[in-house]
């Protein structure tokens, strides 16, 4: 074994790098920026821009559904996005319907609109509404262009729906003014299936990074206003609402992440290519 | 045979038919169908989760049975799971509850790690997967390089060119367009691909053709 290690060259030990020694230097890519912010601007791309400028758009008597349809395990880069949007609602006074199509959506999202709420100084149930989890993903859907009363008959907090006064002239889809569905799955199809294609809300996403390349014929069809895509779409939004929060710090960590993982590229393609001219 | 076989036929084929025709001609018998689906859906579905919970504790309790590779797992996940209710039924679900506090605190993180995981691998697998063997794998190589600096705002601080000639495009201008011009017109080819394929897999379902989700493998 030590013989064989003496015989490699140069170019071969190159593109043979021990994978502990690529998992040491990303972990530090993504832990040291946390302490040392370059604090670089985010350029802002038109699909975020786009949501942005809709929400801007609205009054206080339109309806905006936030559905956080995820789990805890892309749950970093999308509750940046919900906590962004979120505020940016509270912060235009739109009447905000906060639900989930999955059951541990919920238990992600409370702390988040707890703390938006108190910090913008809104009220559950005046200013916005936290649906809980109801049993059904596409038949929810359905069943809220319909009718939202009877589709959630209290609030996350168990206060009967009838006795919640934002939701008093909200009925059915003709109500609804923008729907964003967050995922990291398939769920942005759902919305898009039985709320867009049937009765026209208007909609846009909020995906993974790896999802996001999915989005973008949605986008050109005009079937989504926009998408925010991992958390770059997040730290977008963040800078449109002027609010540096998570997903700009999670940045600086994704920033030196990829260059390292570039410039592993590069090494190894110098060292493939120096054997390839030596064979 | 017939309960197993012909009476699920019959369900597929009708409810498909039904479902179809309801679909394709608006009145008011079709709203009322539409209606009637969407509480017996709910209604199913929940039978189904109690299936579920019977597949999971049986499975599991196989593998203990056994003593199956890695069937100390086994154990800890059946007991987590009637701990999490245990602790949900008799403590409650509110904020600051053990239930909530579990979820908060181990499950939360957990998820979070393993996803968080794929960035190792993933930096792994791109140092010793993306090498220019050849023409088409070197486009490859490009592309993801140029669309990973423009995903971060590195990538347009170090486009220095945009700089002198605003004129030129920066790395997420050229990353934009990666994912907007040849990526949209891949992805569209391969949604228009599924979107037939589902069709023509609902039809073969309906018409009783396709039966493997019956679970006889044919």
């Amino acid at each position: 074994m030590a013989e064989d290690a003496r015989k490699k060259t140069f170019w071969e030990r190159l593109i043979q790098i021990d994978r502990r020694v690529i998992y040491l230097i990303i972990a530090l890519a993504m832990i040291l920026p946390f302490f040392f912010q370059m604090g670089l601007p985010i350029p802002v791309t038109k699909e975020v821009k786009d949501i942005y400028d809709h929400i801007e758009a609205l009054t206080p008597n339109d309806v905006v559904i936030l559905s956080a349809d995820f789990d805890p395990s892309v749950s970093p880069e999308l509750l940046p996005m919900f906590d962004a949007l979120f505020r940016h609602c509270l912060k235009k006074d739109v009447k905000t319907i906060a639900m989930s199509l999955y059951i541990q959506g919920p238990g992600l999202i409370a702390p988040i609109i707890q703390e938006a709420a108190k910090d913008y100084q809104k009220v559950n149930g005046v200013d916005y509404v936290f649906m809980p989890w109801i049993y059904g993903y596409t038949l929810v859907v359905m069943d809220m262009m319909e009718d939202l009363k009877a589709t959630f008959p209290t609030d996350y907090y168990g206060t009967r729906i009838e006795d919640i006064p934002i939701v008093k002239k909200i009925e059915n889809y003709e109500d609804y003014d923008l729907i964003v569905c967050f995922t990291g799955s398939s769920s942005y199809a759902w919305w898009l299936l039985y709320a867009h294609e049937p009765y026209g809300v208007p909609m846009a996403t909020g995906v993974t990074a790896v999802s996001a390349a999915d989005i973008y014929p949605y986008i050109q069809s005009g079937q989504y206003i926009g998408m925010l895509g991992g958390l770059k779409g997040a730290a977008e939004y963040e800078t449109l609402i002027n609010e540096k929060r998570m997903a700009t710090m999670g940045m600086e960590a994704q920033n030196w992440a990829h260059i390292v993982i570039i410039l592993f590229i590069i090494i190894g393609n110098i060292g493939y290519m120096a054997i390839a001219r030596k064979k | 045979m017939l309960w197993k076989k012909q009476i699920p036929l019959a369900i597929t084929f009708i409810m498909g038919l039904i479902l179809g025709i309801q679909y394709f001609v608006p009145s008011s018998t079709s709203d009322w169908v539409f209606d009637e689906y969407r509480t017996w859906g709910i209604i199913i579905g929940l039978f189904g989760s109690v299936l579920a919970y019977i597949s999971f504790y049986r499975a599991h309790g196989m593998r203990i049975k056994k003593k199956a590779p890695a069937w100390p797992f086994s154990v800890v996940a059946i007991a987590m799971s009637l701990a999490m209710a245990f602790v949900g039924f008799a403590f409650g679900r509110e904020e600051n509850t053990v239930f909530m506090n579990m979820y908060t605190y181990i499950l939360v993180p957990i998820e979070g790690t393993m996803f968080s995981l794929l960035a190792f691998y993933i930096s792994s697998a791109a140092y010793r997967a993306f090498r220019a063997r050849s023409a088409q794998a070197t486009a490859l190589l490009v592309a993801a390089v140029i669309v990973m600096l423009g995903r971060v705002p590195l990538g347009e601080q170090i486009s220095f060119w945009h700089k002198l000639w605003p004129a030129l495009p920066t790395f997420t201008d050229i990353a934009n367009w990666i994912l907007n011009v040849p990526n949209m017109a891949a992805k569209r080819g391969m949604g228009l691909g599924i979107g037939l394929g589902i069709m023509m897999l609902s039809l073969k379902i309906v018409l009783g053709i396709e039966r493997s989700y019956m679970g006889s493998g044919e």
